[in-house]
């Protein structure tokens, strides 16, 4: 039997960057996925003969250090595309458009609000930026270099001054309406400049405590927040992740899904001593590395037998319900929205702040709004690959959709929405309906079943203050290493937490290295 | 003309509390109120002959009992009585008891869930250890985190220490408790939604946010983390109502050499130079004051009293984003006789004490979801007493009123502002509701009054009605409260300060706001402290 | 939901065996144990006392919990809840346990009864169901019951419970082990019995349907009539479990889940339970604290006491010398031992202060006028009553 040093479960972007980073520090890596492709939630696939799409459409946060310190450039990887701009799409044409330049399609009070606010945002993303490539130390602990941490971001959050340090602590926690209100009147611009801050998780404008801490960590990447389809796509990224970890020696299993995380004991205690997959093959490792989201990780994988009982109902108690459903549309040539040229943006379909807020109340209650509000890019607008020559595909974010649907998922709860989708997209793009070639609806189960992340959450578990940083996924686990010697997380779950950033990967490869 | 050293605006309690401690200490002050009675919030009105309702707050835990004991308000008339047997009512007219014995609410908990029967013990020794530490911050002035004076490290070091003490499990423990959702937190330890509901219920009372909101959880521990007689999470009465704190306060103040002016409605403050030096009255009169103490809510206080350019610039922008947003209710109903509630057995303790229409945590959502649509539910969270059956001092022999406090009630509606026949409309919401309830109910009302967020911010000038003088989420907390750098009672202009429940700790009537603000004033004059620094009882 | 008793719902409930119990209860001499009405004594709480160590008494057990455990995960789960290998439990064997918090923090204690492949029971002072739900997470092939309702449970204790049970007819009582299980027809049903109790003597507890509880009590009582059979109450036990060493929820510990302030609860090891801990068994809850608790060795060590004078040392603080400077320690039960005439205690004692002087500061009563006193305390390591009849097999007969 082949015997490693690290045996990673799951090829999502975070399990190949912590893989990359392990190899190269001379490490034997096995990868295992239970999918035939790598990727996770990146990954691409055919949803219609020709048409290929990934559940993660655009990247805007991830990080240029580990693209560096990875060499993906020399992957193929290349965050070069030009940056999407966001669009408040409006029905009779009269959009907003946001930028890296600034904001059009509104008064001239709010475009100037618009420097300010954004002024504002990037001092405290710039504060806190260093902190989600770092491991958040526990409270509890003394160790100097831990303090330190601690230091660093007092001093950081001190030097911004005064004013600006007393207000990122009020505005920390502000809902996003709360924040926008205060400084805009425009309702498509604050819908469509809440976005980041709450999709993916089970919140609404007015959820306090957590959508601006979302929003400065989305921030973060190379191009300020602002969304990308990179070249060669997303498929693009991922390969470049996957040649990173190979390349460095990293074996790359895929089709192997894991159906136990082993762990043995003796009387100092238990450690994990390597995987069984569903196969019934066993594979030894001096430690497993586990990207799946915390509840299949410890719930599932390692079983609640060896971990304590506290711990296990903090792990069930996480709040893992994914809340965004895709829509994938083959489309027979490209989609025309009133009142734009091209429809090559990331087009946001929420009139104002209470839309989106009344979506949410639907899905509170395990329903389907009847007015969704939605994200929608056609990537192959930007790579022309991902469909047959001449068509076109869209890709939408959708929400409020909830996985565990009152009555659940039938047929025709499906067809019900997604003729619902096409008939709003119809005010925006009249005519789309005709082009629709084939329409793919993943809502959360889905997403659940196909990448095998509990409740189909972005994030694996919520992005919230109670689940963030030192006490992500809990205060047991947050620093990578988990409750059982010799097994860590590196996925989504973790610390700083989900979207394709990277940093868990990296930040969990660093704990294992020092 | 005279001139005073100390001017408070608004007879709240709170004012009350802080010109008493100024006169104690020697000064010259003044209460001004534009009301013919003072109070504020805290008062008895007889608005129907023979009926004294405590027409706005209506029950008492929060009031330190080391202002109790050291304002002597025993002696000044005022007896906090506790009430038992609180009931909620769920949708399906299912009913839980809040029986006073450990044991007896043991066993209708578990009529109800036997696991959540045993999850109760846990559930209560982890909120009374969170009520603990946030009660040591209740008589202290918050430190500024900006700050490198002594004095705010020394406070942040002293919280730092208490929060330590929790162990490292519970530091974490509570940090997720402040910031999550009521509903989530309750999840931790329930699976029956009427005792969810019952449980949540403090989470709404007074605040723009749902069970399912973030920060819900935090509400929840403020309107438990107050106590009679150290029984943590017990509420009182106010034998003569509320009104009787306003009173016994008042006589503490007028003992100590104060004065107080009722019809007095402040027009403005007067400023010289970036310093308060009086205020304007609304009959045209100007009074003089080295010190001019606002009790009102900041946002009212910065955008009615003074004038834009009289104020640095951020602080206007600050007072308008305050979040102080209107949605509670109150009807208030005089009863010819006790109304009777379905499904309840007919003892003198439990038929009585308080009602708690929860229904679940759904329909408790949904209320704020209506809310948040510009109306009101017609299933709405109703908590109710009836003050009369314990306290014979506010109703006819053998009649009674009730108290019914309504979340949630939008500060004005999706169709326009309120006009007396929607508001008739939401009173008639809530008669339904209680009818459903206690068949016979409405043949029984002999008087009832109606209060929105209008109507309450008319009369006692709380903007929008929000009983706690602004929203109590984390950016409006401990020292953001009531803007950040401004969280110790000194305000941007010299010699002016605010005591009301905008400022640290908050709503309820706890005096505490007035009390510290009292302390901060007495120490930039330089005198001696009289306002106590602590609680008075060990744990 | 209609009340013809308007107090219903506050009113304690009354064990099955209350219609035999209440006309012996001469003074209504009731307190509470689990919202059950529970008698403090029945006649004399002296008399009942010496029921226990001179002839036998009975102890109403119906308040304690009794949890139904069954299915194939029953063993695991159990075995990773409480710190004592449940593995070697063998058929119709009982065995004292207790169970920690992730921390190590004690729970409560108990006792699990194996009566078959996959089914056990549990018994404990206060309701788990809670803590029993969040323990089987990831157990499938389980189920837990609460059958405290079901089941009665009555404690017969003293140096002639033996020879009462075989007067009852059950036959080869007297072969039964400590912490063995027998089981006899009775009335058409199982009366199960159990070498086991709570007195530090000799002992057994039976179990029966509760339909059949006053049938027991009457075949009981009448096989009992010449052995001096009694009932006795909360007060009687209490001093004989002290004697023997047994410790009590809310008296030696503070149930960890119950506990408001920081490590304000103990741990096994400071209860001088680490004999329950075994760390060559399967993973198990607060494993991990509990050996680093066990290789630092506890801050407290629970103690038995020898205390000169004859004044109960109740709720004394223990001093290192006699002017009472420094505390190192608190008495957590005590009383006069009438069996041993000794003056007796429990108390935590800080470890590093056990090998040296201890005082306790005594306030003590007379006639209206509080006194104080300072005694000297001796650490016993040996129970202050343990009868060789309690551990004998064959069982004596008096």
């Amino acid at each position: 039997m082949d015997r490693y040093d690290t045996i990673i479960v799951g090829a999502g972007h975070n399990g190949l960057i912590c893989a990359a980073y392990l190899a190269r520090h001379g490490q034997r890596v096995l990868l295992v996925e239970a999918a035939d492709a790598a990727g996770g939630l990146a990954s691409t696939r055919e949803f219609h003969p020709g048409f290929h799409v990934a559940a993660a459409h655009t990247v805007y946060q991830f990080s240029p250090q580990i693209a560096k310190e990875l060499e993906l450039a020399k992957h193929g990887y290349a965050d070069s595309g030009k940056p999407l701009s966001t669009i408040g799409l409006d029905p009779e044409g009269n959009h907003v458009a946001i930028t890296a330049e600034g904001v059009s399609g509104v008064d001239a009070e709010d475009a100037d609000r618009y420097r300010r606010y954004r002024a504002e945002l990037e001092t405290f993303r710039d504060a806190l930026a260093p902190f989600w490539m770092k491991r958040m130390p526990g409270i509890g602990g003394n160790s100097a270099q831990e303090l330190l941490t601690f230091a660093q971001l007092g001093l950081r959050l001190r030097r911004l001054g005064r004013e600006d340090m007393l207000e990122f602590f009020r505005v920390a926690t502000l809902p996003m309406r709360d924040l926008l209100d205060e400084n805009f009147a425009n309702d498509r611009l604050k819908a469509a400049l809440s976005w980041d801050g709450i999709i993916g998780g089970r919140l609404a404008p007015r959820s306090p405590n957590q959508s601006v801490l979302m929003l400065l960590y989305r921030l973060c990447g190379e191009h300020g927040g602002q969304h990308v389809v990179p070249q060669a796509g997303i498929r693009g990224l991922i390969d470049a992740l996957v040649a990173a970890a190979t390349g460095a020696g990293a074996q790359l299993r895929l089709g192997a899904a894991v159906k136990q995380i082993l762990v043995e004991g003796d009387e100092s205690g238990l450690r994990a001593t390597g995987v069984e997959l569903a196969s019934g093959e066993r594979i030894a490792a001096d430690r497993v590395v586990s990207s799946a989201d915390p509840q299949r990780t410890f719930l599932e994988l390692v079983g609640t037998r060896h971990l304590e009982i506290g711990f296990s109902n903090r792990i069930r108690r996480l709040r893992c319900e994914g809340y965004v459903a895709k829509l994938h549309l083959a489309l027979a040539e490209e989609p025309r929205f009133r009142g734009l040229e091209q429809a090559d943006g990331r087009m946001i379909i929420a009139p104002d702040l209470d839309a989106i807020e009344f979506a949410f109340d639907d899905a509170k209650y395990g329903q389907c709004s009847s007015d969704p509000v939605m994200e929608i890019v056609i990537p192959s607008l930007r790579e022309p690959a991902l469909a047959p020559p001449g068509q076109h595909l869209l890709s939408a974010h959708v929400m409020y959709v909830p996985a565990r649907l009152k009555g659940g998922w039938t047929a025709d709860a499906r067809e019900a929405l997604t003729s619902r989708l096409l008939d709003e997209l119809e005010r925006y793009a009249p005519g789309l309906r005709k082009l629709v070639l084939h329409a793919e609806l993943l809502t959360p189960a889905d997403l659940e079943t196909l990448h095998g992340v509990t409740g189909g959450h972005w994030h694996h578990t919520e992005f919230a203050i109670d689940q963030l940083l030192m006490m992500r996924p809990t205060y047991e686990a947050a620093q990578y290493a988990t409750p059982i010697p010799g097994l860590f997380l590196c996925g989504a779950g973790s610390h700083p937490g989900g979207g394709l950033s990277g940093a868990p990967g990296h930040n969990a490869a660093r704990v294992i290295l020092s | 003309m005279k001139r005073y050293d100390a001017i408070v605006i608004g007879a709240g309690h709170n004012g009350l509390t802080n010109a008493a401690y100024l006169a104690r200490a020697g000064l010259d002050v003044v209460v001004l109120e534009k009301n013919d009675y003072i109070g504020g919030a805290a008062v008895t009105r007889e608005l129907h002959e023979g009926w004294h309702y405590s027409s706005c707050s209506y029950v008492c835990s929060m009031m330190r009992q080391s202002l109790h004991r050291d304002l002597d308000l025993s002696r000044h008339g005022l007896l906090l009585v506790p009430y038992l047997g609180t009931v909620a009512f769920g949708d399906d007219g299912n009913t839980l008891i809040d029986y006073p014995d450990e044991g007896a609410h043991y066993l209708e908990l578990q009529r109800h869930s036997p696991h959540d029967a045993d999850a109760m013990s846990r559930f209560q020794a982890d909120l009374g250890r969170y009520a603990q530490l946030i009660r040591k911050t209740l008589m202290r002035t918050p430190p500024d985190p900006a700050s490198f004076k002594p004095r705010d490290i020394r406070e942040i070091l002293f919280l730092a220490k208490e929060f330590w003490a929790l162990g490292e499990r519970e530091l974490y423990e509570y940090m997720r408790f402040f910031t999550m959702s009521a509903a989530d937190f309750l999840e931790d330890y329930f699976e029956n939604d009427l005792i969810k509901a019952a449980m949540a219920s403090p989470g709404i009372i007074g605040t723009a946010l749902g069970v399912q909101s973030p920060g819900s959880a935090y509400i929840l521990l403020h309107h438990v983390m107050g106590d009679v007689d150290g029984s943590v999470g017990a509420w009182g009465l106010a034998r003569g109502g509320m009104g009787a704190i306003s009173h016994a306060i008042a006589n503490a103040l007028r003992e100590a050499g104060g004065e107080i002016r009722t019809c007095a409605g402040v027009e403005r403050i007067l400023v010289r130079n970036g310093t308060t030096v009086g205020v304007a009255l609304e009959n045209g009169d100007e009074l003089h004051a080295n010190i001019v103490v606002s009790n009102l809510d900041a946002k009212r206080t910065f955008t009615r009293l003074l004038q834009p350019e009289e104020l640095p610039p951020r602080i206007l922008e600050r007072a308008r984003n305050f979040k102080i947003r209107g949605s509670s209710g109150k009807v208030n109903i005089a009863l010819s006789g006790l109304p009777r509630f379905k499904g309840l057995p007919d003892n003198r303790y439990i038929n009585r004490g308080g009602q708690t229409f929860a229904g679940s945590l759904e329909t408790m959502e949904r209320a704020y979801d209506a809310w948040k649509r510009g109306t009101w539910s017609e299933d709405p969270f109703i908590e109710s007493i009836i003050p009369s059956a314990w306290d014979p001092t506010v109703a006819p022999a053998g009649k009674h009123w009730m108290s019914n406090f309504v979340q949630y009630c939008p500060p004005e509606l999706a169709d326009g502002p309120w006009t007396p026949e929607k508001r008739d409309a939401f009173g008639q919401t809530v008669i339904n509701k209680l009818e459903r309830y206690s068949p016979g109910f409405k043949d029984l009302i002999v008087h009832m009054e109606v209060r929105t967020p209008h109507e309450i911010e008319a009369e006692i000038g709380l903007t929008q009605g929000n009983i706690f003088q602004g929203e109590l989420t984390i950016d409006q907390l401990l020292f953001n409260r009531p803007f950040p750098g401004y969280g110790q009672y000194r305000m941007p202009l010299r010699n002016f300060y605010m005591c009301g429940s905008s400022t640290h700790p908050g709503g309820g009537v706890s005096a505490a706001c007035g009390a510290n603000a009292a302390r901060e004033i007495l120490r930039d004059l330089k005198k001696p402290n009289v306002v106590p620094d602590d609680d008075c009882y060990d744990e | 939901m209609e009340h013809t008793d308007p107090f219903a719902g506050e009113r304690l409930k009354l064990s099955p065996f209350h219609a035999r119990q209440a006309p012996m209860n001469l003074r209504d001499a009731w307190s509470s144990w689990n919202s059950y009405k529970f008698a403090d004594y029945y006649y004399d709480a002296q008399y009942e006392y010496f029921c226990i160590r001179n002839t036998c008494g009975t102890y109403d057990i119906c308040p304690m919990q009794k949890y139904e455990i069954r299915g194939a995960d029953a063993l695991a789960m159990l075995n990773r809840m409480v710190t004592r290998d449940v593995a070697k439990l063998k058929l119709d064997r009982v065995t004292y346990c207790c169970w920690c918090t992730d921390e190590g923090r004690m729970i409560d204690d108990g006792t699990i009864f194996r009566l078959g492949d996959d089914h056990y029971m549990l018994t404990c002072g206060s309701p788990c169901l809670a803590w029993l739900r969040q323990s089987a997470l990831g157990f499938t092939e389980l189920t837990v019951r609460d059958i405290s309702e079901e089941r009665a449970g009555l404690s017969l204790q003293g140096p002639t419970a033996c020879a009462v049970l075989k007067a009852m007819g059950l036959a080869a009582i007297e072969q039964l082990k400590p912490f063995g299980i027998l089981h006899f027809d009775f009335r058409g049903d199982t009366l199960m019995v159990s070498r086991t109790g709570f007195s530090g003597d000799l002992g057994y507890e039976l179990w029966i349907d509760r339909s059949l509880a006053l049938d027991l009590w009457d075949a009981l009582y009448s096989a009992g009539e010449h052995h001096g059979i009694h009932p006795y109450g909360e007060a009687a036990t209490n001093m004989a479990r002290l004697e023997a060493g047994f410790i009590m929820p809310a008296m030696e510990f503070n149930e960890a889940l119950k506990t408001v302030n920081f490590q304000l609860d103990q741990t096994p090891f400071e209860l001088n339970l680490g004999w329950l801990v075994d760390f060559r068994k399967p993973h198990f809850n607060g494993r991990s604290a509990l050996l680093r608790e066990r290789d630092k060795g506890p801050k407290y060590t629970l103690v038995k006491l020898d205390i000169e004078g004859n004044k109960p040392a109740n709720d004394a603080i223990l001093y290192a010398d006699r002017r009472c400077k420094g505390e190192i320690g608190y008495v957590t039960s005590a009383m006069w031992s009438p069996a041993a005439k000794a003056n007796i205690a429990l108390a935590m004692v800080r470890t590093k202060y056990l090998a040296g002087d201890i005082f306790a500061e005594i306030y003590y009563p007379k006639e209206l006028r509080p006194y104080r006193k300072v005694a000297r305390c001796t650490v016993r390591d040996k129970p202050f009553w343990a009868p060789a009849r309690t551990r004998q097999t064959p069982a004596p007969d008096r």
